[in-house]
């Protein structure tokens, strides 16, 4: 069977079971709708958490942004994980005792006001919508490669198939379809990592083999990985830095508070019957998570060996990288180059005209390089391979069978219908149950509410679907912007509401629009005013990274500082919440009298 | 809040003290800040800056949320204000 009819399989049957099993579970009530009636055990809830989490930007892209940055790529790794840690000891246990199912509703409720609350849903939408983006962005990406087209077509075609998804089924149904999903997902993301590992190194362990020796040779895979790039040009694999020591450590801390912000994340421990569960939840949310996080970084590495090694045939034979037989002929092209070209994502281009490709670092400063380049004839890089690519064509790379090419495609599908759809449900709630039902209309029929939420879905499929064809970055980095506003404007707000008893609305409200202010002011400038091309205002501020050298993606850590600091300023001078407020809080803070959700205003 | 009410609160912070300390420590601190003198050390063919930025940190974090479920259920049953 050829590659396009066995992905077509896959992918098909992948998407019968997820449809099959939405319309097993399909939602009665809004309740069901937004909470999947409380009824979800730790491990299963785990389970479709890490589906809703690990997004197209988790399977398709990050692994392929590690393989670009190396060392300095870890940051997603710790950043994406390590949020759980924040997730399940700030807050996941008291947003569940406190026991209604949006996050608007608690910033509500425990700063006494409906202002607050709208506050909150501007942020949420903020961080929801840019998440959604980047999402669509890596649906672009997989369906393109699936269905043989261009990058813009399989945008189009994701954003029909993710509304359809989405509206049918109602967390209830996403519940139990994430679990699917997730199983789908993880299957396809660990056995291409497996059979490589094992041809690589001779260990099945992905995690170990990254760590291994190469078949047949006595050098580590990293040792390698480190001399060859080094030799053509490129920053050393295992050392190379995220921009610097401190960009690097405040993207990750960015990473790590907007994942514990993040409120479509945040809603899934609304889903589990009691406290203690809620706790265990995070833990069981980060193992699943952890099986396809550790695996990353080894396709990551073994992805560019392999890139390399197809590319330069010295790297398998230990000769000359500037050999004149080195690099791979244009007319001995491997099927996978051909069929990626044609997606527009993978370039090349014979510029010295010796029907050869050569892929090395030609901006390096490195003067050993610049003069082999020279002396070898090359003149310039002639390849160019968008690193959203990576994971999808990994297995093709490495030359497995079709199956598990196919599998992959299925699985990177899985990845971001999961995802988006977890999004879109928060984006609905947020619009149909914060803002319409709870302060515009408060006597709007459920019937009502639940059309608000689906009319809210589709203008966001639309709006994400637009931007992501002029995405404002990889996905993965996207989906980083949308950490730094969650984590600059929710975070804060929440943790404060838990563990300051005495925070007032006053500080609160000015924390979050100071710090997603800052946040936005800072990605607008760098990435266009709300992301459309053109608009950037990078001479205003003195220049790209004009703040220590920090990135756009990494900035949201310093929104959240200015959020903690204005809002206890404010708090200094206004005067503190209510007595019962203050009883609230002590409520919410022990366990013992968790109910079932209940959706109603107080 | 109630004397034990208070109490209760002061052995839930110092838990989440003593894991975000953990927390901080094998992410920020050898992962980070202090890769370079950890990279001097190999293990596994792995530099072990490296490695605990791009592994172990993560295997830290999953140990470490379990530890704070476990701990904290014991807290609540201590002051008793564990769910039935």
């Amino acid at each position: 069977m050829d590659l396009q009819t066995t992905i077509y399989l896959v992918v098909g049957a992948s998407f019968a079971l997820y449809i099959g099993i939405a319309f097993w579970a399909r939602a009665g009530s809004t309740s069901e709708f937004y909470v999947a009636g409380g009824g979800v055990g730790p491990r299963i809830n785990g389970m479709a958490t890490a589906a809703d989490w690990m997004s197209a930007a988790s399977f398709i892209s990050m692994a392929g942004l590690i393989s670009n940055m190396g060392y300095g790529g870890g940051l997603f790794l710790m950043g994406w994980t390590g949020g759980y840690v924040l997730l399940a000891l700030l807050l996941a246990p008291y947003l569940r005792k406190f026991g209604k199912f949006t996050v608007p509703q608690f910033i509500g409720d425990r700063f006494y006001s409906k202002s607050a609350s709208t506050v909150a849903v501007v942020c949420l939408l903020t961080a929801s919508l840019t998440y959604v983006i980047g999402q669509m962005t890596g649906v672009g990406v997989a369906f393109s490669r699936f269905l043989g087209v261009s990058s813009e077509t399989g945008i189009y075609v994701g954003m029909a198939i993710v509304f359809m998804y989405a509206v049918f089924g109602g967390m209830k149904g996403i519940t139990y379809t994430q679990v699917a999903q997730y199983v789908v997902l993880i299957f396809a993301y660990t056995v291409p990592a497996v059979f490589i590992s094992m041809h690589l190194t001779g260990n099945p362990i992905p995690q170990l083999g990254l760590g291994s020796n190469l078949v047949g040779q006595d050098i580590s895979l990293l040792q390698k990985l480190d001399t060859i790039v080094v030799e053509l040009g490129f920053g050393q694999y295992t050392t190379t830095t995220a921009g610097s020591t401190l960009n690097m450590f405040v993207y990750t801390m960015s990473l790590m508070i907007g994942t514990a912000g993040l409120p479509h994340v945040i809603m899934r421990f609304f889903t589990v019957p009691t406290v203690a569960a809620a706790r265990s939840s995070a833990g069981w949310a980060l193992v699943f998570i952890a099986i396809l996080y550790t695996t990353a970084p080894a396709v990551a590495g073994m992805a560019k060996y392999n890139l390399m090694s197809t590319v330069n045939t010295a790297v398998v034979t230990n000769g000359d990288l500037y050999a004149a037989d080195s690099s791979l002929e244009v007319a001995k092209q491997p099927d996978w180059m051909n069929r990626w070209a044609k997606t527009g994502l993978l370039k090349f281009e014979d510029k010295n005209g010796d029907g050869r490709i050569q892929y090395y670092n030609d901006k390096t400063k490195n003067p050993d390089v610049i003069a082999k380049a020279e002396a070898a004839g090359w003149k310039g890089n002639e390849l160019t391979v968008n690193a959203d690519i990576i994971v999808l064509a990994n297995p093709e790379i490495a030359l497995l069978p079709n199956w598990v090419i196919a599998l992959v495609a299925a699985g990177g599908l899985a990845a971001a219908l999961s995802t988006a759809a977890g999004l879109l449900l928060a984006i609905s709630s947020a619009i149909s149950h914060d803002l319409v039902k709870g302060v515009f209309k408060p006597n709007i029929s459920e019937k009502g509410e639940l059309m608000a939420g689906k009319i809210a879905m589709a203008v966001s499929i639309v709006i994400a679907g637009y931007l992501g064809l002029n995405p404002p970055g990889f996905a993965a980095g996207t989906v980083a912007l949308a950490f730094g506003i969650a984590a600059s404007s929710l975070f804060p707000a929440i943790m404060m509401g838990i563990f300051s008893k005495k925070m007032n609305k006053e500080g609160a409200i000015a924390g979050m629009l100071s710090g997603l202010f800052i946040t936005l002011f800072y990605v607008f400038a760098h990435k266009g005013i709300f992301f459309i091309k053109g608009t950037e205002f990078l001479d205003l501020i003195g220049g790209p990274n004009p703040f220590f050298g920090i990135t756009p993606e990494a900035f949201g850590a310093i929104g959240a500082l200015v959020n903690f600091g204005v809002a206890f300023l404010v708090d200094k001078f206004t005067k503190e919440p209510p007595e019962h407020i203050q009883h609230l809080v002590e409520a919410v803070r022990t366990p013992r009298g968790a109910k079932a959700v209940d959706g109603s205003h107080a | 809040m109630d004397k034990s009410g208070e109490a209760y609160w002061k052995a839930t912070l110092g838990l989440l003290t003593k894991i975000l300390v953990v927390w901080f420590v094998v992410s920020f601190g050898a992962g980070i800040l202090f890769v370079d003198l950890f990279n001097k050390i190999h293990i596994g063919g792995y530099p072990l800056g490296f490695w605990f930025a791009h592994q172990g940190s993560m295997y830290i974090f999953v140990a470490l949320i379990f530890i704070y479920a476990k701990k904290m259920g014991e807290i609540d049953r201590k002051f008793d204000v564990h769910e039935d």
